[in-house]
């Protein structure tokens, strides 16, 4: 069976990448990653603002009271080198690629242009194969447009193309007016690839202590028909490579993504879940089901149920809509 | 070879010899030498190599006394050794020093020197310390300024090596331990050049080794003590040789000569000062200037004062001498002298009787003290001395600096005289400690001292505050090389970063005319000039200054530099000042931010970037207009302070405490409590505003709040009628009140911090606005004149009856006065509320120890001290004897309290068999129960009763039993300090008082470091913390004090965090005040030297507690007796791992950015030991009782 697919430009063995999560952060979990079946790592994400604030913390820490008491002058050691987030990252990457043969796609988290260039480019350097922009933006100004919103994602896109030769995705949230047309803008500017979708972090209400409450979930197979109705809209209407990376729990889950058109099929919570080695499991599966179903390849699965290719395309949109608010009567 | 010129202090100057010249050192952190054993720390460290190419090993001991120990050991051994003390430090060497000299063992004691503690601690410098050393046969060698540190370090021990005799080299403390001075590094190859292997190795080959076993140290007897004992005098009477041969050697090698005793001034000079030290500095100064102007002065700088070389001593002086002043920086009461003016005097006549004296006559010899702890040492101090040996009749055992208005011994002088060179800069900054002033001056001096040709001096005052403190920083910059070891007196450049100082400080006092004057100011360049006081507007007309200003915070806030305007100000100076062209300083500005922050990371270069960019458009000169601003208050404390108040010290909070005649200092150390309500800070931006309508009356607030600004009372509702508007209250809660009784909580918003733990603590939600508390922060300024009022009418309101309330609940207890407030503690301070709460419970029948360090400063500091008292007058007595004592000293109180108690007794009891006291009262006395406070209050009543009657009884017992008979009633003895003193350097000592079996309470207020000198690791010090002399993070796990405790089985011992439970806390000091013999409590406090966002300390505190870090309980001996098992366990088992403490607290995190691999081990490691720590006290705490025997 060919499971083999084309996403940034590699040519991966198969579609199940694992996407930006923890796993990453540990060589050895990276390894098993790769011996269980993965065909390429996206790293955990470099935070703008981790870097940020740590520089600033550490600073203000360090100098907070100092020089202000005749017999306590300073209260630390100060050590000559620090290790900074950023350089730490960048070890990281070096490791990566020295433990593993998959490609090591690195991932950079942030709103502002300025630094990222710099990080991007240091990525690079270390020797990502790939990088990934997660753009996590959200837009609580009230006189903040839509429009200079999607610009500020196509700035940092062109900024960041102009300084490094290796393929750049995007990972995007599901949240615009337009997505294709912007998903076109994209394109247009240069991105390799569009990972679809970002899920946003959201905050709980702790009833008691009437505080916020952060909390990370996992997500559920559920959550895939969200990408899967993009994914078969874009590939569809685009030329550029589609990662789907919410909701891939199952090979089940995986075939749909892929015959509505998606590339890679990217995992994290069911890897985070059931750990580095369910990913020959959903392999294994994915191979059953397409010998099962007389499949010969990955490629020819791929997107044969996009928004062009299949018999009712309104199914996939208003109709449905009305088709199933209608059930519910 | 092209000289390497650095600006470093005195400190790094000795440490750089020292470690470059040792294998071993053996250190205990001391102000204000800590720095140097720092230094050697950080550099072994990064791996820094001594010139035989290897790390010293650099290691610190429990006290002083240890660290000597070590060294002894070391130096016996064979290693070369060295360590750095001062004052108190030294004196606990003194027994080994004796030994090491005895022995003739090579090695250079580094020596800050600073005040020796008598009627007061004092962390400033004079020769005391060392003074107190000189019989133990040790060589002293002075350094008078920093290039001399520098360069006397490595003469002394090159000399050494070769002398066998040891030396102590000595430098004033502070005044050139920490005066940045641009100086000559020396280079390896000098260092490499003046030690000798062969020395090293013979020093090697008497170390003891069981391959040529030796016995050294025996016990010697009549017959051969006193033959052995002048068996060295050979080595002694080589010395002075041998030294100057080093230092002629070492001026070949630098070409800066030196002798044991060196001459300036006027080579036929009549009038000759003979001093040592950095006052020897000045004192050149002035003498070549006057020599300059045709008087015939000289100074003789003392360099080796042991062994003293008459020889020459006598050929130093002038031969033209007639009259000779000895400056001492020491006193020693009762003695015919101090001890340089007595060498002095024995030297010239001995010199004189045995016809040697090569004068015409002799001379004519007084002797007078100056200096003491840092007491400025100006060249009119000096003029006034060569003036005092004019006069026919000249003043001997003088004092020069003060006014001696009891004794008469001071000498006058003119403040104003100057001697230095008019073309020197010197610029004077007024800063914050949080403003980074200081930092950014030191900046300065290394741009200018090691990017320009200019010599380079800075020197730092600080206030005796942790909080809100002024640091003043005195810069000066010149072709000619400075001597002037004061402060500047007359500044062509003053800077002033925090307008509020306009209000309380004479800034300009010290301008000179024409000066300029930059001021930051939180006004436009239109509206600056009305806002200055009219004082500041006079003299800015008068003096013809050139005034510029700045809106240095707008600038910080818009380049993300929040409250630090340092680099602003850095900035302007440079542009104002002109020591360097404009441009070249802004790079060089720029450069030093890199090599500053370089590390921290881009984010905070950027932003000081920024800074510098945006601060030049923002400065503007501002042309002087009439003088028509308010005008400043008379004086600094309210009218309705004591007199002793009015007249001292609020001389001494105005920053005038200099001019104080010796009349009005207490005689014996003794000062009135109470004296921090007078000094009205004003430091907060924002204070705490109390919400009537949502509050619950919890009182956690008032609990929390580290200066005592928080209060609440319970009263009549009638007594309101007469409140301010805006004082408020509103019905009290609890059915304990009655109906027509009321709740105010009142802040005293002129002495608050604004630390906002207070908020923080509050468990009140608004249910409209959840960010809303019942105490919310807001900013001062506007609140400032209607809360003075406020609070003045509350303390007016009558305490609530003791009685009424349950002093073991949180809520009870804090309505109770508090006898601790207004402290000079850090804002945020972890172990007040400890103090307080028990000043709360205990205050008016509390004595109590107190050992140095953070609590002895904040608690004991000068001007004002937070110690105070009741309306009946009565509060806690309070001492601080030394560090490593503080556990015996508090024995002694219960000692004199248990023997005066039982006499006073003997006394009743005859007394009543006599029939000459009331026998039942007797009889009540004698019986009375006294475990809480009702009883005390009744037998205080007795007491009272029974001394009224004493009085009219003719009988000597009956006066001796009225000397004591305060100690009928219960006193309760504290002994509180840090976990330097009870963990490390006093552990000794505790450990006997808590194995005595005595009533004693013993407060452990446990930061887990050293927090007054700096963030030192202490026993208490967990795993895997980063702190100074355990930079890698420390590799091995804290003590368990409490464990170690319990173990004698007679010992009330209790942990607590309040942060983590309030209730048990109180619990815990109830407990331990009512449990008959030695109880210890351990309190976690936060601190500082965590580095942590200190409003969130309470915070931290409940994370220790649930992460098993910190498990809180109670053991008390009395459930043994009851059958019970004494250890009550009052935390949960761990629900959560100690990572999620540790790393909110930069002194675990900061490891994982120098040493990820290492923290991630050490975090591993923590993790299971919190995990176990837990597990064994739940353990314990869950085993049967033992059945009785």
């Amino acid at each position: 069976m060919r499971l083999n697919t084309k996403y940034m430009g590699f040519d991966l063995k198969n579609p199940l990448v694992p996407s930006a999560s923890p796993m990453s952060r540990e060589v050895d979990t990276v390894k098993q990653l790769e011996d269980a079946g993965a065909p390429a790592i996206v790293m955990y994400s470099l935070f703008e603002e981790q870097i940020h604030h740590e520089a600033n913390e550490l600073d203000h820490f360090l100098s907070y009271g100092t020089d202000s008491f005749a017999e306590a002058l300073s209260y630390f050691p100060e050590p000559e080198e620090f290790t900074r987030g950023p350089d730490e990252y960048l070890e990281h990457i070096r490791k990566l690629k020295a433990a593993v043969d998959i490609p090591v796609i690195a991932s950079l988290n942030g709103i502002s242009i300025g630094g990222w260039i710099d990080h991007a480019r240091k990525m690079e350097e270390a020797g990502a194969d790939g990088l990934e922009l997660n753009v996590y933006l959200l837009p609580s100004d009230l006189e903040r447009t839509s429009e200079s919103i999607e610009k500020r994602y196509v700035d940092i896109l062109t900024a960041v193309k102009g300084k490094v030769k290796i393929p750049v995705s995007m990972k995007l949230s599901p949240y615009f007016s337009s997505l294709p047309a912007f998903a076109k803008r994209l394109v247009d500017n240069g991105v390799d690839a569009l990972a679809l979708f970002n899920r946003f972090y959201q905050p709980d209400i702790d009833l008691e202590s009437l505080e916020i409450e952060p909390s990370v979930n996992l997500s559920s197979s559920d959550e895939l028909r969200l990408p899967l109705r993009w994914i078969a809209v874009l590939s569809a209407e685009l030329n550029v490579d589609l990662g789907a990376t919410t909701g891939v729990h199952t090979a089940e889950d995986a075939i749909k993504l892929l015959l509505a058109g998606a590339d890679t099929t990217m995992m994290c919570s069911a890897l985070l879940k059931n750990g580095p080695g369910h990913i020959t499991q959903v392999l294994n599966d994915m191979i059953a089901w397409l010998d099962e179903h007389e499949y010969e390849s990955v490629e020819q699965l791929k997107g044969s149920m996009n928004y062009r290719n299949i018999a009712d395309p309104e199914a996939l949109m208003r109709a449905n809509y009305m088709k199933i608010l209608n059930a519910y009567k | 070879m092209p000289k390497n010129m650095v600006t470093i202090d005195g400190n790094e100057a000795a440490a750089h010899v020292a470690h470059k010249t040792n294998e071993v050192c053996a250190i205990y952190p001391i102000t204000p030498s800590s720095n140097m054993g720092e230094w050697a720390d950080a550099w072994s460290a990064v791996g820094k190599k001594n010139i035989w190419g290897t790390v010293p090993d650099v290691v610190e001991l429990q006290s002083e006394g240890g660290a000597s120990g070590a060294v002894h050991g070391a130096l016996q051994t064979g290693a070369l050794t060295t360590t750095f003390t001062a004052s108190q430090g030294l004196l606990l060497m003194i027994p080994n020093m004796f030994k090491i000299a005895g022995e003739l063992t090579s090695t250079v004691f580094h020596v800050s020197a600073r005040s020796v503690a008598t009627h007061a601690l004092s962390i400033f410098g004079d020769h005391s310390d060392v003074m107190a050393t000189r019989g133990t046969g040790f060589a002293l060698l002075a350094a008078n300024s920093v290039q001399e540190v520098m360069d006397s370090a490595l003469i002394a021990q090159a000399a050494t090596l070769e002398a066998r005799v040891p030396f102590v080299h000595f430098f004033d403390g502070f005044r050139t331990s920490h005066e940045v001075m641009k100086i000559e590094q020396l280079d390896d190859s000098v260092i490499r050049e003046m030690m000798d292997d062969e020395l090293v190795f013979a020093h090697r080959q008497r170390g003891l080794n069981p391959n040529r076993p030796v016995l050294r140290g025996t016990a010697q007897n009549p017959d051969v003590f006193f033959q052995s004992r002048e068996t060295i005098n050979a080595f002694y009477d080589k010395t002075p040789e041998i030294v100057q041969r080093m230092m002629d050697k070492f001026a070949k090698l630098t070409g800066r000569a030196y002798h044991l005793f060196d001459y300036v001034g006027a080579p036929d000079a009549e009038r000759v000062v003979i001093i040592m030290g950095s006052g020897a500095e000045a004192a050149q100064e002035t003498a070549e200037y006057l020599a300059n102007a045709g008087e015939k002065v000289g100074v003789l700088k003392v360099r080796l004062y042991r062994p003293f070389s008459m020889d020459h001593f006598i050929k130093a002086l002038p031969k033209t001498v007639k009259s000779i002043a000895v400056l001492d920086r020491t006193k020693e009461a009762g003695g015919p002298g101090e001890p340089l003016y007595l060498d002095v005097v024995s030297a010239l006549m001995e010199s004189f009787a045995s016809g040697d004296l090569p004068f015409e006559k002799m001379p004519k010899i007084i002797g007078g003290r100056y200096g003491l702890s840092s007491k400025e040492f100006t060249p009119g101090m000096v003029k006034s001395v060569f003036d005092e040996l004019t006069k026919e009749k000249s003043k001997n055992h003088f004092t020069v600096g003060i006014q001696d208005d009891v004794g008469h011994t001071s000498l006058d002088y003119d403040p104003d005289f100057s001697a230095h060179e008019e073309d020197v800069f010197r610029g004077m900054f007024y800063g914050l400690g949080a403003d980074g002033t200081v930092g950014a001056n030191k900046n300065s001096i290394k741009i200018i001292g090691e990017e320009t040709e200019f010599n380079a001096q800075g020197y730092f005052v600080y206030d005796s505050k942790k909080s809100g403190s002024m640091t003043v920083s005195h810069l000066r910059f010149g072709k000619d090389p400075i001597h002037s070891t004061y402060l500047i007196n007359k500044a062509n450049f003053l800077a002033c970063h925090q307008f509020v100082f306009l209000e309380t400080q004479d800034i300009l006092e010290r301008a000179a005319e024409g000066a300029t004057f930059l001021l930051n100011a939180p006004y436009g360049p239109d509206e600056v000039w009305n806002k200055l006081p009219k004082e500041i507007q006079e003299t800015i007309i008068e003096k013809k200054l050139n005034f510029y200003t700045i809106d240095a915070l707008k600038v910080a806030k818009e380049t993300g530099m929040g409250v630090r305007i340092n680099t602003i100000m850095q900035t302007c100076f440079f542009a104002l000042s002109g020591v360097l062209e404009r441009d070249e300083a802004i790079a060089k500005i720029k450069s030093a931010i890199k090599k500053t922050y370089g590390s921290k990371g881009d984010e905070i270069v950027k932003k000081n970037f920024e800074a510098v960019d945006h601060s030049l458009a923002n400065l503007h000169k501002i042309e002087p207009k009439a003088a028509n601003g308010a005008s400043r208050k008379a004086s600094v404390v309210s009218d309705k302070a004591p007199a002793f108040v009015k007249d001292v010290t609020a001389t001494m909070i105005a920053g005038k405490g200099d001019s104080l005649p010796v009349s009005k200092m207490p005689i014996d150390g003794t000062w009135p409590t109470g004296t921090t309500q007078w000094e009205k800070r004003n430091i907060a931006a924002e204070v705490p505003v109390w919400d009537s309508d949502i509050c619950i009356q919890c009182n956690k607030c008032i609990l929390a709040c580290p200066h005592a600004v928080i209060r609440a009372k319970v009263y009549d509702e009638e007594l309101t009628k007469d409140a301010p508007d805006t004082f408020k209250w509103t019905k009290v809660r609890g059915r304990e009140w009655q109906d027509n009784e009321v709740y105010s909580l009142q802040v005293a918003v002129e002495d608050c911090t604004g630390c906002e733990i207070c908020v923080d603590v509050c468990p009140v939600k608004d249910k409209t606005n959840v960010s809303r508390k019942a105490i919310n922060m807001e900013p001062q300024i506007p609140l400032r004149e209607t809360e003075r009022a406020n609070w003045d009418f509350f303390m007016e309101l009558p305490e609530v009856d003791r009685s009424r309330l349950k002093h073991d609940t949180v809520k009870g207890s804090q309505l109770l006065q508090s006898l601790f407030e207004f402290s000079g503690a850090c804002a945020g301070c972890g172990e007040t509320p400890y103090v307080k709460l028990a000043s709360q419970l205990f205050g008016d029948r509390m004595v109590i120890a107190n050992a140095t360090g953070c609590s002895s400063i904040y608690g004991g500091n000068l001007p004002t001290t937070p110690w105070t008292k009741n309306q009946d007058g009565r509060g806690p007595a309070w001492s601080n004897s030394l560090f490593e004592d503080n556990a015996e000293f508090g024995m002694g109180f219960r000692l004199t309290i248990d023997k005066q108690r039982a006499y006073g007794l003997e006394l009743l009891q005859a007394l009543q068999a006599d029939g000459k006291v009331d026998a039942q009262l007797a009889e009540a006395i004698m019986n009375a129960e006294q475990s809480d406070e009702p009883g005390i209050h009744e037998q205080r009543e007795r007491v009272a009763q029974l001394e009224k009657a004493l009085k009219k009884v003719d009988d000597q017992r009956a006066k001796q039993l009225l000397s004591i008979s305060e100690n009928l009633v219960k006193k309760s003895v504290w002994i509180m300090g840090g976990d330097g003193w009870a963990y490390d350097i006093g552990y000794g000592g505790l450990d006997h008082v808590l194995a005595s079996g005595r009533d004693v309470n013993v407060l452990v207020l446990d930061t887990e470091v050293y927090s007054n000198t700096g963030g030192q690791a202490s026993k208490a010090t967990p795993l895997g913390a980063v702190a100074k002399f355990a930079a890698a993070g420390k590799p091995v796990n804290k003590k368990d004090l409490g464990m170690m405790a319990m173990s004698y089985g007679n010992v009330y011992v209790a942990q607590v965090a309040m942060g983590a439970n309030d209730a048990q806390t109180v619990r815990a000091f109830m407990e331990a005040e009512a449990y008959p013999g030695p109880s210890i409590i351990i309190a976690y406090s936060h601190c500082i030297a965590h580095g942590i966002n200190m409003a969130k300390g309470m915070q931290q505190q409940k994370l220790a507690a649930e992460t098993g870090h910190w498990p809180l309980y109670r053991y008390n001996p009395q459930l043994a007796a009851e059958g019970q098992n004494p250890l009550k366990l009052d935390s949960k088992p761990p629900t959560r791992h100690f990572s999620e403490y540790a790393y909110n607290e930069t002194r675990y995190k900061m490891l994982t950015k120098s040493m990820p691999e290492r923290a991630k081990m050490l975090m591993e490691q923590a993790e299971k030991i919190a995990k176990n720590r837990y597990d064994h006290y739940s353990k314990l705490a869950n085993l049967s009782p033992e059945p009785e025997a």
